[in-house]
């Protein structure tokens, strides 16, 4: 893939950020309203792949890297079966931080309001190790596909001088 | 927090933590990745053994998650479940046995075998989510949690048979044809998740099996379970995955492999036998599965006979032992609703076909591994490229010596345990299946000696002046089945009487499975 | 006769689906027939959930004695579209190697197992 028009890449030097910021509050907010962490970790990975298509796949090499994605994403599974782990004292899975009173404890108010951030237990907990796991693992797919698509359009090429 | 309770679930949680894992230490340092990964598996295997002490001894288990109490299957005065929730009773134990001694040793066995040593982490880890997918099949009392695992099993086992791929072309070939078969399968088992869910409202099994009613949707449903099940498993008429995808994996994962679609088997078995039972025409549907058992013997073994690539030919045979199972319970299902022939023979074919799982599961995982000892010595898969073999790998010659016994049901080994019993019942439901069976057990025999022939037999060739006996660890996870299959050979009422007798009646006894969920209703 | 049209839409996605498994050659389209049988699926999941003039099932924002449509199949599909996009990303990776290797993603030439 080669650089794309100077137009292009203003227009994703502008969306960019705000991607990836909009990934995350769906991640975060994923206990609140729809969402969660794959459905945040898609926008997240929609932002390289825009980075991808605009900058050409050797340009964006520099700003991101398959070894920390791919460490990024073992973190991400770890603290997943990490949590689950956590609440071995009752059971698997046990939701040991809900109506508990410290981290996201709070006791959820029945009707309509705004949501309170502060509660769900482990749940927030989990969409931000799902989506920490899901925006790195499609980065690496994203990235790693480039690099193939490359290759094929070099020995194509090659085949086609020959 | 007494961990003792918490058993079936870490059964799968410690593999899948290291699963996990293993790509964060991988980056420090590569080869501890291996032992990990076994020690894993042997913790795994030695909580499956206590687990099952506990099965056999007290009876089945239950194991909800993120309940208050492991054991609250209906909460608040609910009548049917809402949470996911393992549910292991002897036939599932049974299976949960095959799997994980199977991937301990098939873990044991790599440590030597892989040669390609700067992918081996994600190998490792690919391995330990297969094992617990599997696992996750079979102790899983609830169907779409059945299809979230049968889908990470076909993922982990298309990435393992590609493992070799990235210069070859066969390899991703037949990872690719595995791949569709195998997504095909796991939507068509949503499919069917989705019209139970539709008329009954529940998920689980058990709570299916108390309401099932065998209304046309169900005919519908039970007709593309027991299709797409026996598409992954490898029987006949949807085979043609099966020796691509076994002759191209390494040969510690085809190894797996066996298992892991013998745990296909079990999804039918459990679905036709816990959640319809004599609701549905068992006639008609047990001559289904006899037929399919049938067509997949005698098919599979003489596609077997003219194969040149020894693993292909294994291959073969292990799509005509599926076969044999298929015959042994597909004759209990038929006779299910006809108490007298049940007792009289019915209940002898199953355990014949249940027992065979865990020979097959023990023998055709032998043969694999002498066939990848051959292949990591000689270089080649091609019958006809070896020769005198014999002289230079003595151990690998006695092992496959015993594989090839047991797989053709030579007494003392323990093939000819399971063969007899289904010989001896089948012959009372229908004599001609038993003759057929017996043919196909002389044809596997023939092919077998050919294979010894040609491989092992014959002058010292000059090519193979090199060749040395496989490493340690090699050997001793082929000498660990060799040694199961002798002596399951020579004490065979032993295990059948202990292990396989409770397994299938498990099975037959849907009471007894709908019980422990739904509190005896 | 309205109410079942969603159901007539999901035999028209497997169908077409199947029809391109069976009949197709090229790898690429293999691949988008599979992830047409899924769409199929996951639109009938979807359908069973759903009542009419019901909203969604969002704990704090529901009016009291409204009706919801029923959770589940709707967590069912999504489980269901996360193993989809894993299932896809690895159909197109190994047509991509297949491709690498053999030159072709027609599988009259590609095939090299067979017997």
């Amino acid at each position: 893939m080669r650089e794309m028009s100077k137009i292009i890449r203003n227009v994703t030097n502008l969306v960019y950020g705000f991607i990836i910021i909009f990934g995350f509050y769906i991640i975060v907010h994923g206990h609140l309203t729809p969402g969660g962490g794959f459905q945040g970790g898609a926008v997240v990975a929609s932002a390289f792949a825009a980075m991808l298509i605009s900058y050409g796949q050797l340009n964006t090499k520099k700003f991101l890297n398959i070894n920390i994605f791919s460490l990024l994403e073992s973190c991400g599974l770890t603290m997943f079966i990490g949590v689950a782990f956590l609440g071995l004292g009752t059971t698997f899975f046990y939701n040991f931080l809900a109506n508990s009173g410290s981290w996201f404890g709070n006791i959820v108010i029945p009707g309509i309001n705004a949501g309170d951030m502060n509660t769900a237990g482990v749940l927030p907990l989990m969409n931000i190790a799902v989506g920490l796991e899901v925006f790195s693992g499609l980065g690496i797919i994203v990235l790693l596909m480039a690099d193939g698509a490359e290759y094929t359009k070099k020995k194509e090429k090659a085949e086609n001088d020959r | 927090m007494n961990l003792f309770n918490h058993t079936p679930i870490l059964i799968l949680a410690v593999p899948l933590l290291t699963a996990f894992l293993i790509p964060i230490i991988g980056k420090i340092n590569k080869k501890t990745t291996g032992i990990l990964a076994t020690l894993a598996l042997g913790l795994s295997l030695i909580m499956t053994i206590v687990l099952a002490a506990k099965v056999l001894s007290v009876g089945p288990q239950v194991y909800v998650f993120g309940e208050k109490s492991s054991l609250l299957t209906l909460p608040s005065g609910l009548k049917f479940p809402i949470r996911i929730m393992f549910q292991i009773d002897a036939m599932g134990i049974f299976m949960g046995l095959i799997t994980a001694l199977v991937s301990f040793l098939g873990a044991v066995y790599s440590l030597a075998f892989l040669d390609n040593k700067d992918k081996i982490d994600s190998y490792y880890s690919l391995l330990l989510l297969l094992t617990v997918s599997m696992f996750g099949m079979e102790f899983t009392g609830d169907l779409f949690n059945f299809f979230v695992f049968l889908e990470i099993a076909s993922m982990a086992s298309v990435s393992l048979i590609c493992y070799r791929g990235a210069d070859l072309g066969e390899p991703v070939e037949a990872g690719f044809k595995y791949m569709v078969v195998s997504s095909i399968s796991a939507l068509m088992v949503l499919f069917a998740v989705g019209i139970f869910y539709g008329e009954y409202d529940v998920l689980n099994i058990a709570a299916i099996a108390s309401v099932v009613k065998y209304s046309q949707l169900d005919k519908i449903a039970l007709g593309i379970l027991v299709s797409v099940l026996a598409m992954k498993a490898g029987a006949v008429p949807m085979h043609m995955w099966t020796p691509d995808a076994y002759s191209e994996a390494p040969a510690p994962i085809t190894m797996i492999l066996v298992a892991a679609s013998q745990a296909s088997l079990y999804a039918i078995f459990r679905i036709v036998f816990s959640m319809y039972n004599i609701t549905l025409n068992t006639l008609a549907v047990g001559w289904i599965i006899i037929i399919l058992g049938l067509l997949s013997m005698f098919i599979g073994v003489t596609m077997a006979i003219i194969q040149k690539d020894i693993k292909r030919l294994m291959a073969y045979h292990a799509i005509s032992q599926t076969g044999y199972m298929l015959l042994g319970v597909g004759v209990g299902l038929a006779v299910l609703a006809n108490p007298e022939a049940l007792k009289d023979y019915g209940i002898t074919a199953m355990e014949g076909g249940i027992f065979h799982i865990m020979n097959h599961a023990m023998y055709k995982g032998l043969l694999f591994l002498t066939a990848g000892a051959l292949f990591f010595r000689t270089g080649t898969r091609d019958l006809n490229k070896m020769g005198g073999l014999a002289h230079y790998m003595k151990y690998t010659t006695i092992f496959f010596i015993i594989g090839a016994a047991a797989i053709a049901g030579l007494p003392p080994f323990n093939g000819f345990a399971s063969k007899l019993l289904i010989y001896e019942s089948v012959y009372k439901f229908n004599p001609l299946l038993s003759i057929i069976a017996m043919v196909v057990s002389i044809l596997t025999l023939a092919s077998f000696v050919k294979v010894f022939h040609s491989a092992f037999l014959g002058p010292k060739l000059p090519q193979f002046k090199e060749v040395k006996e496989v490493p340690r660890s090699m050997v001793f996870a082929m000498a660990v089945l060799s040694c199961i299959i002798i002596f399951f050979g020579l004490f065979p009422d032993l295990i059948v009487k202990n292990l396989v007798h409770p397994a299938v009646m498990s099975l037959i006894e849907q009471l007894q499975y709908t019980g422990t969920v739904l509190g005896g209703m | 006769m309205i109410g079942n049209f969603p159901y007539f839409a999901v035999i028209l996605l497997i169908g077409c689906g199947i029809y391109i498994l069976m009949f197709q050659k090229n790898l690429i389209k293999l691949a988008i027939g599979i992830n047409l049988i899924e769409n199929g699926i996951n639109l009938f999941l979807i359908t069973l959930g759903y009542r009419k003039g019901a909203i969604a099932p969002i704990y704090t924002q529901a009016p009291s004695g409204q009706a919801m449509v029923l959770p589940t199949p709707q967590a069912l599909t999504l489980t269901s579209i996360v193993i989809g996009v894993a299932t896809s990303a690895l159909i197109l990776s190994m047509a991509m190697m297949i491709y690498k290797h053999y030159g072709t993603i027609e599988v009259n030439e590609v095939r090299r197992l067979r017997g």
